[in-house]
């Protein structure tokens, strides 16, 4: 006890300021590193939302929240000992007291690390104001250029960096017609050469963004036609609606400045290797900081800064910081980027080989030293898959290749990539958190099998994720190296995938399980992860009716008995009620097979009823009723197609600029019915205010005045996903070619049980891909997918009116096959006015009402 | 509280065996549950199955507490057929109840034969 105290009162208090990407990591690392031991920790930042990733801010405009781009749990910051300020500017550091000054309060420090990061430049413009001088650097900028977006259609970007191009994807994703405007002769100078820099700007020039380049902004003053006009030299101007600035960051030294610490030529605390300011006690890290009169304006080496400084504050063994690779690859506005190194050639006696592609714009340069064995740096326009190997070639000087040129030419030939296999042990496969492939090897050793607990046992791939394509080829090159198989199969009985047994099935004919089991399994009996899954594409692939006796035996409960099973065994019957439109009549008879057999009733968030509590015997008859009154199955119990949800349109809204429940109809009519690898949701709203919630769906359709967009790959539920825009404007017959195709691509290509939107994450290429697929039919395959779900629509049969015809295929529904009596174990209470099961903890009371025999 | 096609025959010294139903109210590949003097009895049949292909087992699942095991998927898993539950999806082996998954769970099992076009269980 004794001791404790004594160890309280020798705590020393460490003072953070700066609670961006970099400080957060310094206080991840030194809690990591047992700080909290010998340190009180206080950390302050200015903005009121703890860190969060900057690296993919313009998320924010794509669905992503402010809590899901933060950084860590908020836990790490409740940790005993560790005090988050947010909210609270630091005033000013009295260097001789050794404390710092809030509005709140002065706390004094021990150690103090300055990771104050840095802030837009924005030049000095006359007439920049308000809407016409918004910056892009933080939530609270960005919640600022989205209300300015409201009513906005034109926006600007003066910046044609890094950042700025990433604004102006921002921009775009916002709905507006996205401009940029550079004062240098091309994009992305630092990065990129002449011709890179004239590929990047026909790429993002076809992606509908204006690019202006050796424009310098004289003054801005009230637009024509928009609101603003940006007046440039020999009288040319451009208007707009608002103005975002994103012309470069200048360090955050204000605080040091004050207290007169020694300032770097281009701004910034002049640090030396070990982060130590002029002053012993103050450290200073990230962007904010100028180390042999560099700024460093990449997440990766304030990182490393960060790890040095952290190791140092806790007498660990410190890498001293010793500059840092400016390496980057990105994707701005969907289009890759990289450049490695010496991008620019300026070494001396450097060579170069460059690829240049001008029919999809497409370049690449290689940068050589004077002996041609080693790679100095290169250039990637269009095509990122060059950047993992040209990277470890340069950070590892690994010796060439005899033709260097072969490393940047169209890989049709085998061109000699550098296999993981290759790479030293040393090599950095995570710049960003320094985790080499031997650390990756050892967690492998030590029995991580998996990639996703390799990711957050070694934090690889958790910065800015740029290394995930190389990660993966590294860890499943050694979980093979080490014996352990990859295991793609499906089961015991199918060494498959889905996706190749979608493909046999197409290939060869095959219609039932038997064939197929006999031709490429194991076995004679399959099991309960296959029979459903050979089922699923049976059914998609030529669309027999489920209760068909070969096929029966493959469905999973609930598509054999054509419902819902619920927790006491009962089922959930399901109508379709296309678009959520019914008749009073319809209503009505729902209305009187409910009260008949007694059934707990329920609005379902997909626009129809559900009726819970029936029987297994009690199926045939609830359904001969519905069918009888107008109604089809509404496919719940399957991984099919389910409802497709609509507002009431131009009908009768008064905003509405299309009729989206006949289109809804249209839709659900089209795709009833149609069995996929998960279930699929679609909705149509009638105009941008988006009351079906189209966004959230695998398909969603909202009006516009020309016609409609198409949404596709969104998700509710468990992991929310907003829809991604698809495609613009389309006329109905384009719009159900689209959705034709997608859905089939969808069945064609996707795991079991895989919905729309993690399908959609996990296809290489992304969305540009998926667009290029459908879209522009760059596989070819347009024509087939369409003849492909024309024939499941053309096969469609209501499964519940085909069973009824059918007394074999009755003879199933039966509690008992042998006796007449309902299952005597299930039991029922009332709650508000219905039925529902009986629960475990009631058993023993008498129940309110039980099954008459 | 009919009890159709319910015959007593010998069945050795201490069963006898009981006609439940008749082989056409078996599903192929699938189950089927009888009524027998107050136990549910779930019948699988599989007659792709070389040697014994028509099993008898407890039709109540212990996990729900619901009475569902006859409207399982069955397959096999290393060589034994089992009936997967269709609420929670855990395995028991046709052959002796057991669960795979957990080994509490274990389900009665019944002897049970085609006899000319009868089915038959055997109890005790």
């Amino acid at each position: 006890m004794n001791s404790n105290v004594a160890t309280l009162n020798k705590l020393q208090t460490l003072v953070v300021i700066g609670n961006g990407m970099v400080g957060h990591h310094c206080v991840e690392q030194l809690i990591e590193r047992g700080a909290l031991d010998r340190y009180r920790l206080h950390v302050f930042s200015e903005e009121p939302m703890r860190a969060y990733d900057r690296v993919h801010l313009s998320e924010y405009f794509s669905g992503r929240d402010a809590e899901s781009l933060a950084l860590s749990d908020a836990s790490l910051y409740q940790t005993p000992g560790v005090t988050l300020h947010l909210g609270v500017p630091v005033l000013e550091i009295d260097r001789e007291r050794r404390q710092v000054i809030t509005a709140q309060g002065c706390v004094s420090y021990d150690k103090l690390v300055l990771a104050t990061g840095s802030y837009p430049f924005v030049p000095p413009i006359e007439g920049a104001e308000g809407d016409s001088r918004l910056v892009y650097r933080t939530l609270e900028d960005l919640d600022a250029i989205r209300a300015a977006a409201a009513n906005a259609r034109r926006g600007v970007v003066v910046g044609g960096g890094l950042l700025g191009l990433e604004a102006a994807n921002a921009l775009k994703r916002l709905g507006l017609e996205a401009h940029v405007v550079e004062f240098a002769p091309r994009l992305m100078p630092v990065q990129l050469d002449d011709l890179g820099g004239l590929a990047l700007k026909a790429q993002i020039e076809r992606l509908g963004v204006g690019v202006h380049l050796s424009r310098a902004t004289q003054s801005i003053s009230a637009g024509e036609d928009y609101r603003y006009r940006m007046n440039f030299a020999n009288d040319e101007f451009l208007e707009t609606d608002l103005v975002v600035f994103s012309a470069g960051i200048r360090a955050q030294d204000a605080l040091a400045r004050q207290c007169a610490l020694e300032i770097g030529p281009r701004g910034g605390v002049v640090i030396d290797d070990t982060c130590l300011s002029c002053d012993p006690n103050i450290y200073a890290i990230g962007e904010c900081a100028s180390w042999n009169g560099s700024l460093f304006g990449l997440v990766a080496p304030g990182y490393q800064m960060a790890r040095s400084v952290a190791a140092r504050l806790c007498d660990d063994v410190a890498e001293p910081f010793q500059g840092a690779d400016m390496s980057t690859k990105l994707k701005l506005l969907g289009v890759d980027v990289g450049s490695i190194g010496d991008a620019h050639a300026h070494t001396p006696g450097a060579r170069s080989y460059q690829f240049i592609d001008e029919t999809s714009a497409g370049y690449r340069r290689l940068v050589v030293d004077a002996t041609g064995k080693r790679v100095l740096g290169a250039v990637l326009i269009g095509d990122n898959s060059y950047y993992d190997t040209l990277l470890q070639y340069m950070q590892n000087a690994i010796a060439l290749p005899s033709e260097p040129a072969a490393l940047i030419l169209p890989s049709s030939e085998g061109a000699p990539t550098l296999g993981p296999g290759a790479l030293p042990e040393a090599a950095t496969i995570c710049s960003c958190h320094n985790v080499t492939k031997g650390a990756i090897c050892s967690a492998i050793d030590g029995g991580c099998t998996d990639l996703g607990l390799l990711k957050s046992q070694t934090k690889a791939c958790t910065g800015c994720g740029g290394c995930a394509g190389l990660l993966k080829q590294v860890f499943e090159h050694e979980l093979t190296a080490r014996g352990v198989s990859v295991d793609k199969s499906l089961c015991e009985h199918f060494a498959y995938t889905r996706q190749e047994l979608y493909a046999l099935v197409r290939v060869e004919g095959l219609i039932t399980f038997d064939e197929l089991l006999a031709r490429h399994g194991r076995g004679h009996t399959g099991c309960d992860v296959c029979k459903p899954a050979v089922g699923s594409i049976l059914a998609s692939c030529w669309n027999q009716p489920i209760m068909d006796p070969s096929l029966v035996p493959l469905q999973d409960t609930n598509d054999t008995f054509m419902a819902n099973m619920q927790k006491n065994g009962t089922y959930s019957v399901v109508p379709r009620i296309p678009g959520g439109e019914i008749t009073a009549d319809k209503l009505i008879a729902i209305g009187v097979v409910a009260k008949k057999y007694d059934l707990y009733t329920k609005i379902t968030g997909g626009q129809r009823i559900d009726l819970f509590g029936a029987q297994l015997h009690e199926l045939p008859d609830i359904w001969a009723e519905l069918i009888e009154a107008g109604f089809e199955t509404g496919h719940a119990y399957g991984k099919s197609t389910r409802t497709v949800k609509s507002c009431v349109g131009s009908t009768w809204c008064r905003y509405g600029v299309q009729d989206s429940v006949q289109m809804a109809l249209t839709l659900e009519d089209r795709y009833k019915g149609l069995r996929s690898p998960h279930k699929l949701k679609f909705a149509v709203s009638g105009c941008t205010r988006e009351c079906a919630e189209a966004q959230s769906k695998d398909v969603g359709v909202i009006a516009t005045e020309k016609g409609w967009n198409l949404y596709i790959a969104g998700n509710g539920g468990m992991r929310p996903r907003h829809a991604e825009l698809f495609a613009t404007d389309l006329d109905d017959a384009t719009l159900i070619r689209y959705i034709d195709r997608f859905l089939m691509f969808y069945i064609r290509t996707a795991d079991k049980l895989q919905r729309t939107s993690v399908w959609r994450e996990s296809l290489e290429g992304g969305l540009d891909y998926l667009k290029d697929v459908i879209l522009h039919d760059s596989l070819g395959l347009g024509a087939e997918l369409e003849s492909q779900m024309q024939l499941v629509v053309n096969r469609y049969e209501c499964e519940w009116a085909n069973a009824l015809k059918d007394p074999e295929k009755l003879k199933r529904f039966r509690t008992f096959v042998n006796d007449k009596r309902p299952d005597p174990d299930i039991h029922f209470v009332q709650e508000r006015g219905q039925r529902r099961p009986i629960m475990a903890a009631e058993l023993n009371l008498i129940p309110v009402t039980e099954e008459t025999v | 509280m009919t009890q159709s096609n319910t015959q007593r025959v010998e069945t050795g010294a201490s069963a006898v065996w009981q006609s439940v139903c008749n082989q056409q109210d078996l599903v192929n590949d699938s189950g089927v549950v009888v009524w027998l003097d107050g136990a549910q009895v779930a019948l699988f049949y599989l007659p792709g199955v070389e040697g014994k292909n028509l099993y008898a087992i407890d039709n109540h699942d212990p996990q729900s507490g619901a009475n569902v095991i006859g409207r399982g998927l069955v397959g096999s898993l290393k060589g034994d057929l089992v009936v997967a539950s269709p609420i929670y999806k855990q395995h028991f082996r046709l052959e002796d109840g057991t669960c795979l998954e957990y080994p509490q769970q274990r389900l009665r099992v019944w002897p049970v034969r085609l006899n000319d076009g009868v089915v038959e269980v055997g109890v005790a």
